[in-house]
């Protein structure tokens, strides 16, 4: 909640263990590190802004999870949570980043000239291809704290850079609370447009306060470039486009990204990043790289194969639905994606998406004509 | 708290400093903090309140109509006793515009004494509200006698069921938008504790939502008695349904017709109904268990959120005065054809719903009616209104069934002023 620390002064007159939340039974990464000693530890702490570990923790608390799927159960409200909150956000960080330690250091690379091919991978099988990540502004909380006040001030920061962009990046910005319904009807067939968050997951954690105040989509004229406002994190920087290019697509998404970087130092705002978390983000499952390089690749034989999840998981990837993230696979068609985001950096992820994505083209090939896959099996990445 | 550091930084962007020194690493986070750049206190200034006023332009609901950027400027930066903010009770109006037919209140109180501090904004909206009331020289009367209703039984060939309700909180403890666990914890504890002493007609069980088995859980929404975890925004964006199920639950008495709902919108909302027309007789034990209810925490030195001008506190600036509503689930095949039905209904201060609650249709010809108002009116004036509505609607319902005419009622005085 905005600025101030309005319950914990409040809250220290109860006991730690009659505020400790009851979560036996839940299932998130949140859940399984709080002990009833670090609670104590930490419930009298806040951050500069005012966000308290009961804002850390309340969208777990809220959502006990899943038995299969393992969601994360705490948001950061500002850059400092990190810090403050260190004893139970690194190892939920640890315990969700593959073992990522907090002395750990993490590489960003936006490169494009180290991703080796990607411009190859067949269109016939791979129907599209996108890179998306997300930016914090330094100075500002996030979405799950910030006031009306300064969500606009970020909306306005972006604008006035976005607006800036030329050439193939040159575009416009639609404002939710101002879109016409046609232009909303657009975006919808254009698969740009985000609404108003529905996950409970977000809900609780006060993501969707004041929607639709602050938020937009910026998007290129070409409509292969295009940036989220606003919704989970500050910003989402998202390139897209159909075919199997991947290269071309992280070409633009890394010179997209470095030009907007530049911009908003122009008006004296960096991003945040430091050398252990890499670009800080609103969940710390996003932290590192922020990066989800994915295609649309057409495998019913490889998708039915009794490896396939083995095989995924060796080239470090992911599968989900073509919907996204929480959707089931249509036809055949999945989208496949990295699975990691710290630890590694932008150009090593996307090269393992590359590299792995051609391994179950041709897999899919070789199953197609009847043949066996076993001489391709990867190694483990 | 001022250091040189700090006055330095107060007369520039402190994100151009940022910038300046380079800052590529946590550490910088501590500097900042130490000198007060991102800190709670620097915000409020560098975002003043007309940064921060919301945009209410597409929205229909009673907060909506009386926030201006004045009352917003003034109100922004005050906080109650329990730290509860302007911002955190109008949140759930900002998020939810509203419809243009259903005028919503857009605004929740997180304490006692929100009443106090956000007056400003709060009695505006509770005279909006409530036809006019005016808390600033208006008493809200409360009368728990039972024994004053009169003509309360009603015919059962169309009165299927009768239930009157109520909410009471819990005096010291902040209310359901606001509490921390550990106050939600002890708003059970205080009342299951007093309802353990209840004895006779009105002796009972609790049974906590988070414990219940499944088979228990499957009887009580088979006795229509179960909540569940709220899922509209208006509720869930003025946080209350945070940490559920934890400290929910239900206590009902063994004769399953007497009901308290802990820790849902209020801190107990407690009701009382049976199948059938006894309204008297609902009416008659509803105000005994509240009464006893009431004996039992004063034993416990709690008491409920009360006072003259407001009546009993609720969360919900619509609940106050009374809390109360009556109705029945009576059936009107003819009369609620009728084109003048509506209109009968408003001038007899009466309001329909579906028999499923609010925001339900009605099935067949089965309406839920009960009364309009909460404050301004005692208890027993209330459920007398309604009783006199709800028979005057039967003898129209008869009438029409005779091929006899009916005549819409002169419009019910609102309270003296």
């Amino acid at each position: 909640m905005p600025f101030g620390n309005t319950h914990n002064q409040l809250k220290m007159s109860y006991s730690a263990d009659q505020e400790f939340p009851d979560l036996s039974k839940h299932n998130n990464h949140m859940a399984k590190i709080l002990t009833p000693e670090m609670y104590a530890n930490l419930r009298d702490k806040e951050t500069p802004s005012g966000f308290t570990v009961d804002d850390v923790i309340q969208t777990g608390v809220d959502n006990p999870g899943h038995p299969f799927i393992m969601t994360v159960g705490c948001v950061a409200g500002d850059e400092e949570t990190y810090e403050v909150f260190k004893e139970l956000l690194d190892p939920v960080i640890e315990d969700r980043h593959g073992g990522y330690k907090p002395s750990d250091k993490h590489k960003t690379d936006i490169n494009p000239e180290n991703l080796q091919g990607g411009d190859d991978l067949d269109p016939n099988y791979v129907l599209s291809s996108r890179v998306r990540t997300g930016r914090s502004v330094r100075g500002f909380c996030l979405p799950p704290h910030c006031s009306r006040g300064e969500r606009r001030a970020i909306e306005d920061l972006s604008i006035q850079s976005l607006d800036i962009l030329d050439g193939d990046l040159k575009g416009t910005y639609y404002a939710l609370k101002n879109m016409t319904d046609d232009e909303q009807q657009q975006l919808i067939d254009d698969h740009f447009l985000f609404d108003k968050p529905v996950s409970p997951l977000l809900l609780s954690s006060g993501m969707a306060r004041d929607w639709p105040d602050g938020r937009g989509i910026w998007h290129n004229d070409n409509k292969t470039f295009l940036v989220w406002v606003n919704e989970e994190d500050h910003l989402r920087v998202i390139s897209m486009q159909k075919g199997g290019n991947m290269k071309e697509v992280f070409n633009r998404f890394c010179t997209g990204l470095t030009k907007i970087e530049s911009l908003f130092k122009d008006r004296g705002h960096e991003f945040m990043w430091n050398e252990h978390l890499g670009y800080v983000l609103t969940c710390p499952s996003n932290l590192g790289t922020g990066l989800r390089a994915g295609v649309h690749v057409k495998i019913p034989n490889v998708s039915k194969h009794e490896q396939f999840g083995e095989v995924l998981k060796r080239l470090r990837l992911q599968k989900r639905g073509t919907g996204g993230v929480d959707t089931a696979a249509v036809g055949g068609v999945f989208d496949i994606s990295n699975a990691d985001r710290l630890g590694f950096s932008e150009v090593e992820l996307v090269q393992m998406v590359v590299d792995g994505v051609r391994l179950l083209v041709d897999m899919e090939k070789r199953l197609e004509a009847g043949q066996a896959i076993d001489d391709l099996m990867p190694e483990q990445k | 708290m001022a250091s040189s550091f700090t006055r330095i930084l107060a007369g520039r962007n402190p994100a151009v400093l940022l910038a300046g020194l380079g800052a590529g690493t946590a550490a910088v986070g501590f500097l900042l903090s130490e000198s007060g750049a991102l800190s709670a206190e620097s915000k409020r200034s560098l975002y003043p309140p007309s940064a921060d006023f919301p945009d209410l332009r597409k929205h229909n609901n009673c907060m909506a109509a009386a926030l201006t950027p004045a009352i917003y400027a003034k109100l922004r930066d005050r906080v109650t006793p329990h730290n509860w903010t302007l911002d955190q009770s109008i949140q759930t109006g900002v998020d939810n515009p509203g419809h243009p037919f259903i005028k919503t209140v857009g605004c929740v109180a997180g304490d006692e004494e929100s009443y106090e501090v956000f007056a400003e904004l709060l009695d505006p909206i509770i005279k909006d509200r409530h036809n006019g009331y005016d808390p600033k020289t208006m008493k809200h009367p409360t009368d728990l006698d039972a024994s004053k209703i009169s003509n309360a039984v009603f015919d059962e060939k169309y009165v299927l069921s009768s239930r009157v309700r109520t909410g009471r909180s819990i005096r010291g403890l902040s209310l359901p938008p606001a509490c921390s666990r550990s106050e939600r914890r002890e708003v059970e504890r205080v009342v299951v504790t007093a309802l353990g002493g209840l004895k006779g007609e009105l002796s009972g069980r609790y049974y906590s939502l988070g414990d219940m088995t499944d088979s228990e859980q499957q009887q009580l929404i088979d006795d229509h008695f179960l909540f569940d975890k709220p899922i509209s925004p208006l509720l869930t964006c003025a946080f209350m349904a945070r940490d559920w199920p934890d400290a929910r639950g239900i206590w009902h008495n063994n004769e399953k017709n007497f009901l308290i709902w802990i820790n849902e919108e209020d801190h107990t909302r407690v009701i009382s109904m049976e199948k059938g027309g006894n309204m008297k007789r609902v009416f008659e034990r509803f105000c005994s268990g509240l009464k006893q209810v009431e004996q039992l925490i004063h034993e416990r030195g709690w008491e409920f959120m009360w006072n003259e001008r407001l009546g009993y506190i609720l969360t919900c600036p619509s609940n106050l005065g009374t809390g109360l509503r009556a109705g029945v689930h009576v059936r009107l095949p003819n009369l609620s054809k009728d084109t003048r039905f509506s209109k009968m209904l408003d001038n007899l201060r009466l309001q329909k719903r579906g028999t499923g609650g609010v925001d339900t249709a009605a099935t067949g010809d089965t309406f839920d009616i009960s009364n309009n108002d909460r404050l301004g009116k005692s208890e027993v004036e209330l459920v007398q209104m309604l009783v006199d509505g709800v028979n005057y609607l039967i003898e129209c319902e008869k009438k029409l069934e005779k091929g006899q005419d009916i005549k819409v009622p002169s419009p019910v005085t609102q309270f003296k002023k």
